[in-house]
């Protein structure tokens, strides 16, 4: 095929569910391309010598090898190179920005639209989760255990690859259930936990084994992982879960959440489903979300879907420079979500039984960019208004959990409280290492992908180097 | 899955469990308590960790039946299980000798009370304990206390038993009697109970510490859930607490974020009633 007509075929657009019927269920909204429309969206691809969107992904797919297997049909040979960079592309495919990140640097995009990576990848994963066997035998055991902290995507990655080398590896998860942000953040209707489940599944396949209900700090401390317990290694990653509040008045109200507490509720919990699942959640005729990234906008779709009309999105700065995945914010406008732009909370008010009855807002305007390249955000004088609502939904940001930090006071930790790495992914105690979000602050699924895979070569060659100073101490 | 090994009432909706745990039982100390999962699909809710034997391998928790779970778990019995438990969770209680310490203790907030005596006995202190009940019947802990504390003291709503009147009336009694002085009070029980001792203790100025109940979720300092306002400051109770400076809590507040589910947690009773299982959990 001639780049000429490479160039003539659209963009497939991603088959979803119809806006009003999926605003009132928790399904998944994207459905996946179909093969013909896969086949014809890898074909759009031009191959480029030099492709820049390699680059643009942070575990460096070689995008354009396994797009052009899907384009020759061998499912297969796709799947193998996904799989070589990206432990679970089924994921990345559905929640990774692309649109800032492989896509954006696609040659195309200056001549319309980019070739739909993300939907490829997704469409190849899933594919391969439901026809493709792992081949290969078990590897040789190399008789090291390895400890990881917290399973989340960083944890899941790590454990999965050290296992791939023969190590004995113990997922330790606080919660009942690991998945970290996957499963107690992301709704169902996003990312099917039945995806992770699988996922989770093909680990302790290979051996991992997973403990939950332990809280690494509390239940057991790291010192005890490396001494009583017998780990040669500990890989932390346990997230930066510890939700910020905006700190103005009103916030104890009754129907007042963090996002993660409301989407914990829902979705680790099931809390949509009550009382078949006891957990309850508040469900209101109006809710409002404060924030514009992910988060902000997953809890205000999840609003929306536990029945509020208004589901209003009250946001300080102007839809150019929210945060979120662009797909997330188209999908929650077609989905009746409200958008109250340029609009920060002063007061979150309540009725006189201490229920939240509405937010009071003030008017912002755009000024000078500041440290992060945005315009800063400036109060209008004189611009307050009410916006009513029975739920309130604070999505403004994420820290460190000091619970592990605390514990173990040998850990060097920035003036945030993130751990502090070398290049090696090794933290200031030797043997044990870090990554994810707990080392980077807030940030992507792909990035905590990325630093599990890249820790757990250096913990391969960490380990390797021990054996061989022991077979040097006996000789 | 948390092995029951012994299963008895306490009181009448009051059980008490002993659940095979070894790592939290290791690690235990005064003041932490767990948080339990029943069966897939309830609800997480935080337990204290009445008492444990590092050499048995388990933990005591002391269960009020009040709602959806806490009634899946009044149900259990020897050689059951708990699908999840995870702790110990949460800063556990400053043991030192304080010389004469208080210890009062309302219903289930008894349970909270019993390691914190054993810990201060062992640091040195004269301990004594006021615990409250309605009626003789809900009096509970008062022989496990006894074999750990110099005095303990019953108090009745109804005046069936013990001191007749609330734990309040004991404890004023007891502060204006001591020939020593208190030299601290710990309280756990009813929050409106709780308010009202930290009210007494505060004009003679003994240092109150009390054991705060907001509803949680993760128990790790993640969703924010049991925020409560220390002094004007907001903390997470499951990871900054559960006990704070009782001269400093605002007490109001908790009580009214308690009311949160009124609505939903009768919807989940009445569901599990539907179910049959409010009885037997067969
Ligand atoms: C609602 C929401 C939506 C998001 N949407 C996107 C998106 O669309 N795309 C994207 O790329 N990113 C998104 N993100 C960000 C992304 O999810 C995170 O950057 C990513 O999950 C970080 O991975 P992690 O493995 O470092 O930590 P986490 O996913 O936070 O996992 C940490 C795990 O460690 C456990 N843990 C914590 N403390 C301990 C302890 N002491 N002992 C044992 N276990 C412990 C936690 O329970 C958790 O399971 C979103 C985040 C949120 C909250
Ligand atoms: C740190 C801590 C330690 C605790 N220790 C014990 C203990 O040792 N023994 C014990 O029986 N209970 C204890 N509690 C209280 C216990 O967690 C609640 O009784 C339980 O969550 C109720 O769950 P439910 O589903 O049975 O009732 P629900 O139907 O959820 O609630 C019934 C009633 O209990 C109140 N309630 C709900 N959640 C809580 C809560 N977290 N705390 C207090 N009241 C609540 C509600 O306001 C409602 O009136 C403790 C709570 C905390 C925070
Ligand atoms: S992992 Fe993310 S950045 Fe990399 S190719 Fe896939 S969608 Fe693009
Ligand atoms: S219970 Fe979730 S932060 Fe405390």
């Amino acid at each position: 095929m001639k780049p000429a007509e490479r160039m003539k075929i659209p963009r497939q657009s991603m088959p979803e569910q119809e806006a009003g019927e999926r605003a009132r269920n928790f399904q998944e909204v994207n459905t996946g391309l179909a093969r013909e429309a896969a086949r014809l969206e890898a074909q759009r691809c031009l191959r480029c010598k030099n492709a820049k969107c390699i680059a643009g992904c942070p575990v460096g797919i070689d995008i354009p090898a396994f797009i052009e297997a899907v384009a020759e049909g061998d499912l297969d040979k796709a799947a193998a190179v996904l799989y070589e960079a990206n432990a679970l592309p089924g994921i990345t495919g559905r929640v990774c920005p692309q649109e800032t990140q492989c896509e954006v640097r696609c040659i195309r995009v200056g001549k319309g639209e980019p070739v739909a990576i993300g939907y490829l990848e997704r469409f190849v994963a899933d594919w391969a989760r439901e026809s493709r066997k792992e081949g290969g035998a078990p590897p040789r055991p190399t008789g090291k255990n390895v400890a990881v902290v917290g399973g989340g995507p960083a944890g899941l990655t790590c454990a999965g690859e050290l296992a791939k080398k023969g190590h004995s590896v113990t997922i330790f998860e606080a919660l009942h259930k690991v998945g970290g942000v996957l499963v107690y953040g992301i709704p169902e209707f996003r990312l099917p936990k039945s995806i992770i489940s699988q996922e989770v599944a093909g680990l302790e396949a290979l051996g991992v084994r997973i403990v939950c209900n332990t809280v690494v700090g509390q239940t057991v401390t790291i010192d005890e992982l490396l001494g009583a317990e017998g780990f040669d290694v500990v890989f932390i990653a346990n997230g930066a879960g510890l939700p910020v509040f905006l700190g103005i008045p009103g916030e104890n109200l009754l129907g007042v959440y963090s996002a993660n507490e409301y989407l914990t509720r829902v979705n680790l919990m099931g809390a949509f489903s009550f009382p078949a699942c006891e957990t309850p959640v508040l469900s209101s005729a109006e809710a409002v979300v404060v924030g514009g990234g992910n988060t902000a906008m997953d809890a205000v779709r999840t609003a929306r879907r536990l029945g509020a009309d208004p589901a209003t999105l009250v946001y300080r700065r102007s839809r150019e420079e929210m945060p979120a995945r662009i797909e997330e914010v188209k999908h929650a406008e077609q989905e009746g979500v409200q958008f109250q732009m340029l609009a920060n909370p002063v007061e979150i008010l309540g009725d006189e039984d201490g229920w939240v009855r509405a937010v009071r807002c003030v008017r912002m305007e755009l000024g000078e960019p500041d440290e992060s390249g945005r315009r800063r955000p400036i109060a209008v004088a004189d611009s307050e208004f009410e916006v009513p609502c029975q739920v309130l939904i604070e999505a403004v940001g994420t820290r460190a959990n000091p619970v592990l930090t605390q514990t173990t006071p040998d850990l060097a930790t920035n003036r945030w409280g993130y751990i502090e790495i070398d290049d090696n992914h090794m933290t200031s105690i030797r043997g044990v290492f870090a990554g994810g979000d707990i080392v980077r602050g807030a940030a992507t699924v792909i990035l905590a992908m990325g630093d599990g895979k890249q820790a757990a070569e250096a913990i391969d060659r960490y380990l390797a180097g021990k054996r061989a100073s022991m077979a040097d101490e006996t000789a | 899955m948390f092995l029951i090994r012994e299963a008895r009432w306490l009181a009448k909706d009051v059980r008490w469990l002993v659940v095979e745990s070894p790592r939290i039982a290791a690690r235990h100390r005064a003041g932490h308590f767990v948080i339990v999962r029943p069966v897939e699909n309830s609800e997480r809710i935080p337990l204290t960790v009445a008492d444990a034997d590092r050499v048995g391998g388990t933990i005591t928790l002391v269960v009020q039946r009040v709602g959806a779970t806490t009634t899946r778990l009044c149900a259990l019995e020897r050689g059951d299980s708990i699908l999840d438990v995870v702790g110990p969770l949460g800063k556990p209680t400053e043991i030192r000798n304080f010389g004469h310490a208080v210890l009062v203790g309302g219903g289930v907030g008894t349970a909270v009370i019993h390691p914190q005596a054993i810990a201060l006995k062992q640091a040195g202190n004269r301990v004594s304990a006021i615990i409250g009940g309605r009626s003789r019947d809900y009096v509970i802990l008062e022989e496990e206390l006894s074999a750990v504390c110099d005095a303990v003291y019953p108090c009745t709503d109804d005046g069936s038993y013990g001191y007749a009147g609330l734990v309040t009336g004991k404890l004023a009694e007891l502060i204006g009697d001591s020939a020593e002085q208190v030299g601290v009070v710990l309280t756990a029980g009813p929050v409106a109970m709780m308010k009202a001792v930290a009210a007494l203790t505060r004009t003679p100025g003994i240092p109150t510490i009390a054991s705060l109940n907001p509803i949680m979720v993760d128990g790790t300092g993640m969703c924010g859930g049991c925020r409560v306002m220390i002094e004007g400051t907001m903390m997470f109770a499951c990871v900054d607490g559960p006990e704070f400076d009782a001269h400093k809590v605002d007490f109001d507040e908790l009580n009214n974020r308690l009311r949160a589910y009124r609505a939903q947690e009768k919807a989940s009773l009445e569901h599990l009633c539907r179910l049959g299982l409010n009885r037997s959990m067969d």
